[in-house]
């Protein structure tokens, strides 16, 4: 299934830190796809997720900044109490709108944006979650012809947010963490030339 | 053409018309954010699409008013990022206390909780009369409402949280009176502040200023708005004045950052250099 894929976006809630951790951490450095996450947390966390998660993965994560550019290979978290979105010319926005889907950041938030610029060229990864948020924007994801990827009720910490995608939308796959990796590389292009890990500011 | 692109080159036609009508430009703001809004207030609005809306709201200004409040999101609260408001406790206000009167502009107000968080914090440096606040918004809605200085009570339990995070010891029931639901700011507070429209996309800038705050504001701009906005604050501000963004907003990469050191390095507190 060719299909030219262009980015990988992921909403996950409660349960997320291991999810992120397994799926992330079998990725390779040389994975061809950005991937632009929202994972619910606290407004005053912090950016210590983004920290942990670089430590353990291949990929580079960051927490996202205002503008930065989306770049292969490359890991972007929501950072706490903004909106991630996703600007046409392959650049992040962030927002500090209220609250949508009862979260800030909102995984519709990021899944509409993001399906508006990429349109088919988008996979869209809903995890373990104990509320709704998400649903709605794999539905979109799906209605401009991006493919949907839910994982599994029964694997998941919290079974709510990946069955309220599942009631919203047909989903491509559904499938346990643990074969997720294999899947996403499976769907991306070719391997980009080189690894992102310490390219770029901060 | 993909639907989405009908829709992008539709709002583009609505926000020339409305720049030309009604000389707001919101053209420069960045596309994503400005297009969920529009997309929320064509859905509760009476109009199917963007270019069934566009012939009644060049011609009625109610039509506008209502589409520029669904525009200018304004969301804000009373020590927001108390860290922030802790660091210019400590370590702001003692500069500040060096200088017999200060004044301070903060651009893109919304309804006035930033500039009341400043007024209070100043007075309890011992800076009561000895400084003006200019808070500004290009909003006259909020505007309107920042100058009553009238709050909604149930808000309270959470600004006296962030004021304390911030390292407030007085009592905040203080500097306010309840009634009812509301809660009315003690008149200590606003006699300091001026509050006035001004509009970043084309006004000019504010004169000999110690301190400029623009926080949650310039995340929505497209960076040629951002550079006009940070070039209108770099000649408001005095040499050894501080310039202070939204937590995730920052001047690396940007050709003004060199005139300025970082004083706080998370925190987003820029100090202008002398010379
Ligand atoms: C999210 S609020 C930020 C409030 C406050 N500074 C804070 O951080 O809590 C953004 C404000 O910017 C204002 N704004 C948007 N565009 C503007 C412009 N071109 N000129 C001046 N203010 C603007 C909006 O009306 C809104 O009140």
């Amino acid at each position: 299934m060719a299909r030219n894929f262009q980015a990988v976006v992921i909403g996950v809630s409660t349960g997320g830190v291991y999810a992120l951790q397994t799926l992330l951490g079998q990725l390779p450095a040389d994975f061809s796809l950005p991937i632009l996450i929202v994972q619910h947390i606290g407004p005053e966390a912090g950016s210590g997720l983004a920290k942990l998660l670089d430590e353990r993965c291949a990929l580079r994560v960051k927490e996202a900044d205002e503008q930065d550019e989306i770049l292969p290979g490359t890991v972007y978290l929501a950072p706490p109490n903004y909106h991630l979105l996703v600007e046409r010319g392959g650049f992040l926005a962030l927002s500090a709108d209220p609250h949508v889907s009862f979260a800030r950041p909102s995984v519709d938030v990021l899944f509409e944006s993001a399906a508006a610029v990429f349109g088919p060229h988008l996979i869209g990864v809903v995890l373990t979650g104990a509320n709704f948020d998400g649903s709605r924007g794999l539905k979109t994801i799906k209605q401009k012809g991006g493919v949907a990827i839910v994982q599994d009720p029964a694997d998941a910490a919290a079974r709510q947010m990946p069955l309220a995608a599942m009631a919203a939308t047909a989903v491509d796959y559904v499938l346990a963490l643990d074969g997720m990796a294999a899947l996403l590389q499976k769907l991306a292009p070719g391997r980009t030339a080189m690894s992102h890990k310490g390219r770029g500011a901060r | 053409m993909r639907l989405d692109e009908v829709e992008d080159v539709e709002i583009r036609l609505l926000l020339e018309g409305v720049q030309q009508i009604y000389g707001y430009d919101f053209r420069d703001y960045a596309a994503a954010s400005i297009k969920r809004r529009l997309s929320h207030w064509l859905a509760e609005s009476e109009f199917a699409t963007f270019s069934q809306a566009q012939a009644r709201l060049l011609r009625d200004r109610g039509v506008f008013e209502s589409l520029l409040r669904g525009i200018t999101v304004n969301v804000t609260e009373m020590f927001r990022d108390p860290a922030f408001f802790r660091a210019v406790r400590e370590q702001v206000a003692p500069f500040l206390k060096t200088y017999p009167f200060v004044k301070i502009w903060h651009a893109g107000c919304a309804t006035g909780e930033e500039a009341y968080s400043m007024a209070i914090l100043l007075n309890e440096a011992g800076m009561a009369g000895r400084y003006r606040i200019y808070a500004t918004d290009i909003n006259e809605t909020v505007l309107q409402k920042a100058g009553e200085g009238v709050m909604a009570i149930k808000e309270m339990q959470r600004f006296t949280h962030n004021y304390q995070k911030a390292g407030g010891t007085a009592s905040f029931a203080d500097y306010y009176t309840a009634r009812y639901d509301r809660a009315i700011l003690s008149a200590a507070l606003k006699k300091d502040i001026v509050f006035a429209p001004h509009n970043l996309a084309v006004d000019g800038e504010f004169g000999e200023m110690n301190m400029v705050l623009c926080r949650n504001v310039m995340i929505y701009f497209k960076p040629a708005l951002k550079e006009r906005c940070l070039r209108l604050f770099d000649s408001s501000l005095l040499p050894g004045g501080f310039l202070c963004l939204g937590l995730k907003e920052t001047l690396e990469r940007r050709k003004m950052g060199e005139r300025y050191a970082e004083l706080l390095s998370p925190l987003r507190i820029y100090r202008k250099r002398y010379g």
